[in-house]
């Protein structure tokens, strides 16, 4: 059985005093993030889109209604009509929708067939899931890796840790060995798993794809703009799913060179085989 | 009598009263599901728990059919409440369909997708299996159980076919006998179909002995022996089910309890064991034959 | 057996005591039975949410682990689902179908019984797992293979619960189309039946169509975990993403059998308040069934991101989004009846109001979803929690209150206090999109679902949430005081409470006779 301690409860208050008071804290964000991929892009004009449908049916629909509310009160004296049915009405709001809807349909599977189309990709990447980390292999470069929680994360996750989360650089955003990835650069993911189903998830990129035990999945993508991108286990897989994030660190082609060359002089952490091998 | 003076008031519609058997069942239910719970933990105490269970459902068995019988002897029901018991157990049925449906959908789908993209022309293949075929049967890349044989379809699974296809003949042709009161045929035609479902499921036995014995082919043998011997497992559980329900309406025959327009339980037997049937030639087809 | 001696004096009452309840074939009894069993189901999924929220307040683990986190996010989905929204639909089902259909009772009332009996039954087991080594099931209501196999000792009772709650649901919704079916009043034709009955005897239909095929998908991770069959393991042959095609082949009929008899309610409420006909009955009932038909076709949108063929893809995205037609006709029909009707907003409408503003928005949040590219950054985040919140609390729990408020005089005979119940409705209305509204928020800037811990930048919703959380929360005890205060006394209610209200119920007395229509009525 595991434990309850309300001792934490007196710690959230203290947390929300300091959230009044403003300190080290990040601004929120209310939307989708924008990206740096065009399929990204993509994905967010969408949901805009998808966003502005949805509101203008919105306030035609509730206007009606508040209309109603307000004028069409027995308090008001207002007389009930009579009128219960029509076809043509019926036809009506059953066309307009759908039409509408087929308009979203458009674009939305311009975009999808966009994102299952690989392309020629310049370079490919394996990323296997494991509870609770990743595993990257450049196979061309022969580099291969584990992606852990950072240290610092990982110490301050703790129940009863005394550390200050607001503190700790990108709380549970953050890993020992980031996937470093070339800019403009057709880039190809296997996803896979080694033990139970992950879904590796970076917002920025526009990917969410999930990894199968003993099956492979496919995704890319090309990156427009060096940065660091954070993202992180989006499919429950047990104790430990918030703690497997994913940070790409995008950078220059030259950049990228040199940090292969780096990373060749290492030793290399292959997988761990398992049995099912 | 209490429920007389309610079937009256009802005009012709027949509302029992209180009654204790729905809750034994649920007791029963609930023992037996604890106890099998504990038993796949490995407590000992499993196998009672699932013992007592049991017996708290065949104690409510023959209190609650046994209830429904007499009321019906003694003349309470009427058109109506036999038309609620048909759509019962039309329903039923179909909902035990769709339990079927579960188990076919896993074999069509393993067939048609997972075992192709396992051991075809696809990544998943070059890189996690390169060296798994994609055939059928098969018990997939990690040879789960050890190598094995299928069931062949043209052995008892043919026989099996005909024999339950028979008993479907028997069954109706014993319906017609109720139809003409004729008791003596009822029973020597219901008898024949309790013998044909009993040589059923001792064929199957020898099937499934065959198998573990001869072929090595078992409920391990990957995802051929998974959905093998659930499906045809749960098909057996169905005729043993239906046979014992067939026992007991030749015992209700011989009893004459049937009149020529009279006789719902017994076709609700008939239906399910046609139902089973039809599961069968599924079965034989999507199971043995493909 | 002094119980059976009343029960045979007055043969027309039920017996006393417990046994009443125990051995009960009545279908007022049983619903009764039902309609409690559900409210204490959301009390008890109501503290583990709340245990959910007070984790969730601030970033950092607070008050438990991970593990006993995953545990409540589980044990809250199942048991609101079918502890609490299910049960109530079924007790109200039980209460109102016979008397809108003008029958004695329902048709088979031992089966009736049978069906509430076995619900208690599944969810001791089910409850009791919390206190088994390795604590309870943690893989979520969806209990994906192969990680649900990691299961310590509950395993076997979560799959036993389930296949119990199928048994249940499989038998009620046998009963209730027997009933549908059989006992209607001499000339009531189906397209004459009041819409609740209609969406019941199409959410009975859902029901028998896929609770079996749950039980089948549970009966397959029993296997495979304890009698080494290979359906979820790729090693045998097998695939993980099998489970989900045959999970949510039974989870979105689920999630419509949550919402039907929702609909079924508001469209009594709304032309009662309105003092006018329901607009376009036969076109709701087209709808209801419309909508029936597309659930079996959209199964896949929940995993748009396990990697299906393109094709797939746009076929579940394209039948997805053909539900919101369907959808949106029944909307607008209850906008156009209260369209230059008579309204007043007493307590079971300003419920029905509130289900039409706010289930749509969790509909278009739903079509969003259905956008296959743009789930792919939406999927397993809080928006995807948002979502079904709306269309699950504001939709089927608020369509529950207002059914309640609707036919508690009714029930009981007696008014219940007018005051208190606009204080639940107002306080409920108001925290409740404090708490699931800002979800929206955290979902799309990228907060995981099923998670303890969460990186800073998402504290400020979270904190909002929980707030609201335990407004909701402490809002839905004005709502029991008023339900038992109303049960014991109250102003006499009229044989026909509401002055708009229609239908063969509101002949009846208030409360109504033991067996209700104990001579069938004519409808003309
Ligand atoms: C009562 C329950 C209920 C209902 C009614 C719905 C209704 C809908 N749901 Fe929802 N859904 C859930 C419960 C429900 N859902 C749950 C529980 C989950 C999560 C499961 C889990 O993973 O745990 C989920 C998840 C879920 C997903 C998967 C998300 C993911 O995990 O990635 C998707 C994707 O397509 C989806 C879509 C829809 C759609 C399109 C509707 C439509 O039916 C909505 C239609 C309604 C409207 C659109 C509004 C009214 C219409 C109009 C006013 C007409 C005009 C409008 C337009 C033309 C835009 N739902
Ligand atoms: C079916 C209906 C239903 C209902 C009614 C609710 C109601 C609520 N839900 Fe739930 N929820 C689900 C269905 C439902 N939910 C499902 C299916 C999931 C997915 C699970 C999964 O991922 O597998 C989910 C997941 C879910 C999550 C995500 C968990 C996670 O991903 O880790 C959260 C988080 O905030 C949440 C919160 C709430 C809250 C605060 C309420 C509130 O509305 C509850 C309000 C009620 C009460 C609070 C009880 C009454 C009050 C008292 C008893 C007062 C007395 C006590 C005190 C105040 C101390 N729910
Ligand atoms: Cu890995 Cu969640
Ligand atoms: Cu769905």
């Amino acid at each position: 059985m595991s434990t309850i301690r309300l001792g934490g409860v007196g710690r959230a208050v203290a947390g929300m005093m300091m959230l009044v008071t403003g300190s080290a804290f990040a601004a929120p964000q209310f939307n989708m993030p924008y990206g740096v991929t065009n399929v990204s892009h993509d994905i967010y004009d969408l949901h805009m889109m998808m966003l502005w449908i949805c509101v203008a049916i919105g306030v035609v629909v509730y206007g009606v209604m508040a209309w109603s509310i307000i004028r069409h009160r027995k308090s008001k004296g207002a007389v009930p009509a009579q009128f219960h049915e029509s076809t043509t009405v019926e036809i009506i709001w059953t066309i307009i929708p759908f039409l509408i809807l087929l308009g979203a349909a458009i674009p939305s599977s311009i975009v999808l067939i966009k994102t299952y189309h690989t392309g020629n990709p310049k370079m490919v990447v394996k990323i296997t899931g494991y509870q609770w980390m990743w595993h990257y292999s450049y196979p061309d470069q022969k580099i291969a890796f584990y992606s852990k929680l950072a240290q610092s994360s990982e110490d301050a996750r703790e129940l009863g840790s005394k550390v200050n989360v607001f503190k700790v650089p990108h709380y549970l955003r953050n890993v020992d060995h980031p996937l470093v990835l070339p800019i403009h650069t057709r880039v190809k993911f296997l996803i896979t798993s080694k033990d139970v189903i992950h879904s590796w998830w970076v917002p920025d990129l526009g990917i969410k794809k999930d990894a199968i035990p003993g099956y492979i999945n496919t995704d890319w993508t090309n990156i427009n703009k060096p940065g660091v991108y954070r993202g992180q286990c989006a499919e429950l897989c047990g104790r430990g799913h918030a703690y497997m994030p994913i940070v790409v660190r995008a950078v220059t082609r030259a950049k990228f060179k040199q940090w292969v060359a780096k990373e060749q002089q290492k030793p290399q952490q292959h997988m761990l085989k398992r049995t099912e091998d | 009598m209490a429920s007389a003076a309610t079937t009256k008031q009802n005009e012709g519609y027949y509302v029992p009263h209180g009654s204790r058997w729905p809750f034994t069942a649920a007791i029963g239910l609930f023992l037996f599901m604890v106890g099998f719970g504990t038993l796949l933990n490995g407590v000992s105490a499993g196998p009672w728990l699932m013992a007592a269970g049991g017996a708290v459902i065949i104690f409510m068995l023959f209190g609650w059919f046994g209830t429904v019988v007499a009321e019906n002897l003694s003349g309470l029901y009427n058109a109506q409440v036999d038309k609620s018991f048909r759509w019962g157990m039309t329903w039923f049925i179909f909902s035990e369909v769709m339990f079927f449906g579960a188990f076919f959908g896993a074999l069509f789908y393993t067939r048609g997708g997972a075992v192709p993209a396992l051991g075809g022309a696809t990544l998943t293949h070059t890189y996690l299996w390169p060296h798994f075929a994609a055939t059928w049967p098969t018990n997939g890349p990690g040879n789960i159980g050890g190598d094995f044989e299928g069931m062949t379809a043209w052995g008892v699974a043919a026989i099996n076919t005909a024999i339950l296809l028979t008993s479907s003949w028997t069954v109706t042709v014993a319906h017609h006998a109720i139809k003409d009161a004729k008791r003596g045929r009822t029973v020597v035609w219901l008898g024949l179909t309790v013998l044909l479902g009993l040589s059923f499921l001792c064929l199957q036995g020898r099937e499934y002995h065959d198998a573990y014995t001869h072929l090595n082919m078992t409920l391990h043998s990957g995802i051929y022996g998974s959905t093998f011997f659930m499906l045809t497992g749960f098909h057996g559980l169905h005729v043993t089910l239906g046979t014992i329900m067939l026992i007991t309406m030749l015992v209700r025959a011989a009893r004459g309890h049937f009149t020529p327009d009279n006789h719902f339980a017994f076709e609700a037997v008939s239906w399910y064991w046609h139902f089973v049937d039809v599961v069968w030639l599924c079965l034989f087809i999507f199971v043995y034959i493909m | 057996m002094s119980a059976e001696a009343v029960a045979h004096e007055h043969h027309e009452g039920p017996a006393r005591g417990l046994m009443r309840w125990i051995t009960t074939t009545n279908h007022k009894d049983i619903g009764t039975l039902y309609l409690w069993t559900s409210f204490i189901m959301f009390l008890v999924g109501g503290v583990l949410a709340l245990l959910i929220r007070s984790e969730l307040f601030h970033p950092g683990l607070q008050i438990m682990e991970p593990e006993f986190f995953n545990q409540l996010t589980t044990m809250h989905g199942l048991i609101m689902i079918f502890g609490a929204i299910m049960p109530a639909f079924v007790g109200l089902g039980n209460w109102m179908i016979p008397m809108m259909v003008g029958a004695p009772d329902m048709a088979l009332p031992r089966l009736n019984n049978w069906s509430f009996w076995i619900l208690p039954f599944a969810f001791l087991i089910l409850l009791s797992t919390l206190f088994m080594p390795g604590g309870a099931p943690a893989m979520g209501w969806t209990m994906y293979a192969p990680q649900v196999l990691q299961t310590g000792d509950a395993f076997p009772f979560m799959v036993f619960a389930i296949h119990l709650m199928g048994i249940s649901s499989i038998l009620g919704a046998i009963n209730i189309i027997a009933t549908i079916l059989n006992l209607r009043a001499p000339g009531m034709t189906l397209m004459k039946m009041p819409l609740f009955v209609w969406a019941w005897l199409i959410t009975a239909y859902l029901l028998i169509a896929v609770m079996p095929v749950l039980a089948g998908a549970v009966t397959m991770l029993l296997t495979d975990k304890f009698f080494g069959t290979s359906f979820f393991n790729a090693a045998g042959g097998g695939d993980p993403v099998m489970y989900q095609h045959i999970f949510w082949f039974f989870g979105h009929p689920e999630v419509y059998i949550m919402i039907l008899p929702a609909f079924g309610i508001i469209s009594h409420i709304i032309p009662t308040f309105s003092r006018k006909p329901l607009f376009g009955r036969a076109s709701m009932i087209y709808a209801l069934s419309a909508i029936a038909f597309l659930s079996f076709i959209v199964w896949a949108h929940h995993m748009f991101t396990v990697g299906m063929p393109l094709t797939a893809e746009m076929f579940f995205m394209f039948s997805t989004m053909l539900i919101a037609v369907p959808t949106g006709v029944k909307i607008f029909n209850w906008v156009a009846t209260m369209w230059r009707g008579s309204l007043s907003f007493e307590t079971p409408m300003l419920f029905a109001v509130a289900f039409v503003v706010l289930f749509t928005i969790g509909g278009f949040s739903g079509l969003m979803l259905a956008v296959t590219p743009a789930d792919f950054q939406y999927q397993d985040s809080y928006f995807v929690v948002a979502h079904f919140h709306y269309v699950l609390v504001t939709g089927a729990a608020f369509a529950i209150m207002a059914g309640v408020y609707f036919w508690l005089p009714k029930w009981t005979g007696h008014m219940y206090d007018e005051r208190l119940g606009k204080w639940h409705f107002w306080l409920s209305v108001i925290f409740v999109n404090v708490l699931f509204f800002p979800m929206h928020f955290v979902g799309l800037a990228g907060m995981p679902r099923r998670i303890p811990d969460y990186a800073v930048q998402f504290t400020l919703f979270n904190e909002i949430s929980t707030i609201g959380a335990f407004g909701f929360g402490m809002s839905q005890l004005i709502f029991l005081y008023t339900v038992v205060k109303c049960v014991r006394g109250g102003a006499k209610a009229p044989a026909k409470t509401w002055d708009g209200a229609d239908g063969l119920e509101w002949e009846l007395p208030s409360p109504p006779p033991y067996h209700s229509f104990t001579t069938p009525p004519e409808v003309s």
